[in-house]
């Protein structure tokens, strides 16, 4: 079992350009079941075994897609993502990093009525082990197991699969939520979704600066979570008022800071790891193991 | 990216909205002749993008006055605006430095009967752009959030539809404008509003926007900060950028697509991943350390870029060791390898250097470096590398000379 995306997921690309091709090619090795291309005026064409089409809602016709992975440059994401949004597509998962933020208001007033999940933009994507990986994270360094994790950042996610997968501790799935200032999934989302998920045992949640979302997700865990839960804060020594690379990731105002996250997550009984090589010490303790 | 309180008003009264006459000066001959034109009482206003202005001091110029000085009589603002143009404006957002002014707004004095906090953000919460006031103008608004957050009122604003006529009037009335001053506030909001979603503001503020005694509404200072994102569709905004207001390498490395913020340690970071680096950061301070900057050199970096990197680490000579923490995933470590070995031989490196590789071709990376010959000291996880690096970097500062 895993969350949102597995052995049934039918993958479209939305943006076969180098990057889109490249990774469309990576998720296929891996073992996820990718159905073809969208590539506006190429329809009818392949690129590297994919078929391509003109539009999603073609796309979806021919493939039976139920999910995409959006490649396209930020000027046209925000459109993609309406696209695949009003196709019916169920899980959009939008790798695009630099769309503009009221790119993405209007996009999401666009998602709000229909029956879709976005996750993303600006993110590494979601993988279940073994099962489906959507996004541009490397397979081989997951494993299935008990473990979800949510996090807002591509390589710090790595890390904690890397420190998991070698205690032995697989992922039932791992979703990178993106690091933009508004993005479709959000940790109670997915929080919500691990704990209706009977594979998963455990949660490992990472957060960073900027934003009050992992202040809200350690309400929500207090009320509605009844897996144990660990965390990690990246952006301890953040100055306020720099954007630390991620469009998401500022100090604001004295608020967003790393300081109030870790305290409103462990005023709620979650455990913080005091440092990112301890990510695995911080599970295990949540597990009781 | 920021731009200055006379390009924002600017922007605003294209769109609409009244602000105080002013003239925009460089030189303290020209801020007496645009006296003379204005021919009232002047604010002279120093054009830094930092806040903190007005409580800010002149740094070693021994004056007890900051970057906003009300002036009234002629011969006083050639003196003034000399002290202006002569010392680096330092105020609680700049630095111990200060920055250096080298345009000065001469606004007319306005009276003023009240003074009100009008802004627009994104608030990420509703994932939409809010319209933001507060019958306290002219304080922090940071402050009336923290101290009374019920004196703020919010109205969400649809990105496609604009802010409506009924919520600029609602905010006029919530906010006790009398008579004609409700229209003339209204028109204020709208011009804001449009500024703000035509232009992809993140931030946009009018505060004070001001009451007049009789009646006139005018927004006297003006904040803006735009979308990085979205500067690609909105060269005009581009054009407005100045560059002696940013940090010298944090803009050249952007402009070789790294994402480089200065801070204040000894300890360099060259790391893939906004998360990741700022992670990196956080475990140096936590065993001991304190890192210079926060450098994350993207997802695809090549040689070029790992070089360009390393120069602008090795540039600040407050440097004492760099630590270089990769996870490759997409990016193989045996490229980077390659990297770090090539940009070496051409920056010729003068502090230690730690190095931490894992993931995708981990091996070969590995073996790269140990045969290249290079004084580099491998480390084998994050806290062994936080922990060397930490001790280079001490080792270093009590090495003599």
């Amino acid at each position: 079992m895993s969350i949102l995306v597995n052995k049934s997921t039918r993958v479209l690309v939305q943006g076969m350009g180098k990057a889109g091709t490249f990774h469309a090619i990576q998720c296929r090795d891996y073992g996820t079941t990718m159905v073809g291309g969208v590539s506006p005026g190429k329809g009818g064409t392949m690129k590297d075994g994919f078929p391509l089409f003109n539009t999603v809602a073609e796309a979806m016709a021919k493939t039976g897609a139920n999910a995409t992975m959006i490649f396209v440059p930020p000027p046209g994401a925000a459109d993609a993502i309406m696209e695949a949004a009003d196709a019916g597509i169920a899980v959009i998962v939008a790798i695009t990093e630099g769309i503009p933020v009221l790119d993405m208001a209007r996009a999401m007033r666009f998602l709000k009525d229909r029956p879709c999940r976005l996750i993303g933009p600006n993110c590494p994507g979601i993988i279940t082990p073994g099962a489906c990986k959507i996004g541009i994270m490397p397979g081989y360094i997951h494993k299935p197991g008990p473990i979800g994790l949510i996090s807002r950042s591509g390589t710090l996610t790595y890390e904690a699969v890397w420190q998991l997968s070698n205690l032995g501790l697989g992922q039932s799935t791992c979703i990178g939520l993106g690091g933009d200032p508004i993005v479709g999934t959000s940790f109670i989302d997915a929080l919500q979704l691990f704990q209706n998920d009977p594979a998963t045992e455990a949660i490992l949640m990472m957060g960073e600066i900027g934003g009050n979302a992992e202040e809200k997700a350690a309400e929500f865990i207090k009320k509605n979570v009844t897996k144990p839960v660990a965390a990690f804060i990246a952006g301890q020594t953040a100055p306020p008022g720099k954007r630390m690379g991620h469009a998401g990731a500022i100090i604001s105002g004295g608020s967003g800071t790393a300081k109030e996250k870790i305290a409103a997550l462990r005023s709620a009984g979650i455990g913080v790891a005091d440092s990112p090589a301890d990510l695995w010490v911080t599970v295990k303790k949540a597990l009781k193991v | 990216m920021k731009i200055h309180e006379f390009q924002a008003k600017e922007l605003l009264l294209a769109a609409g909205a009244p602000v105080p006459r002013g003239i925009v000066v460089s030189s303290p001959a020209e801020a007496v002749k645009a006296f003379d034109q204005i021919g009232r009482p002047v604010v002279l206003k120093a054009q830094i993008h930092a806040g903190g202005r007005g409580k800010g001091r002149f740094k070693d110029s021994g004056k007890d006055f900051g970057g906003v000085k009300y002036i009234k009589n002629r011969d006083e603002v050639g003196t003034v605006a000399e002290v202006i143009f002569k010392y680096p404006l330092v105020t609680k957002q700049t630095g111990a430095q200060g920055q250096k002014v080298s345009k000065v707004l001469v606004q007319d004095a306005a009276d003023i009967a009240r003074e009100i906090y009008l802004g627009m953000v994104v608030d990420r919460a509703v994932g939409l752009p809010v319209v933001m006031a507060c019958a306290e103008g002219g304080v922090e608004i940071e402050e009336v959030a923290a101290r009374s957050p019920e004196k703020i009122l919010k109205v969400a604003v649809d990105p496609n539809a604009g802010l409506q006529p009924f919520q600029a009037r609602r905010l006029a009335f919530e906010l006790d404008f009398k008579g004609d001053e409700v229209p003339r506030a209204e028109k204020i909001m709208h011009a804001l509003a449009r500024v703000f979603l035509d232009k992809d503001c993140s931030l946009a503020e009018i505060n004070p926007l001001v009451v007049t005694p009789k009646g006139e509404v005018l927004a006297l200072d003006a904040k803006m900060t735009f979308d990085d994102n979205a500067l690609f569709r909105h060269p005009d905004i581009e054009a407005l950028r100045d560059e002696n207001e940013e940090d010298a390498a944090e803009l050249r490395a952007a402009r070789s697509g790294l994402s480089f913020i200065s801070l204040t340690g000894n300890i360099g970071c060259l790391v893939n991943g906004a998360g990741l680096a700022m992670s990196t950061m956080d475990i140096i301070q936590y065993h001991g350390g304190s890192p210079a900057n926060f450098l994350d050199v993207g997802g695809g970096a090549n040689k070029d870029q790992v070089t360009e990197a390393l120069r602008i680490l090795l540039a600040d000579q407050r440097v004492k060791a760099v630590l270089i923490n990769i996870f490759g995933g997409i990016m193989k470590c045996d490229i980077i390898a390659a990297a770090v070995i090539a940009a070496f031989k051409e920056v010729k490196p003068r502090v230690p250097f730690v190095v931490r590789l894992e993931g995708t071709n981990v091996a070969e990376g590995r073996k790269m470096l140990e045969d290249s010959g290079l004084n580099l000291t491998p480390a084998t996880d994050l806290t062994d590398a936080a922990k060397k690096v930490v001790a280079a970097a001490k080792e270093c500062l009590h090495r003599p000379g």
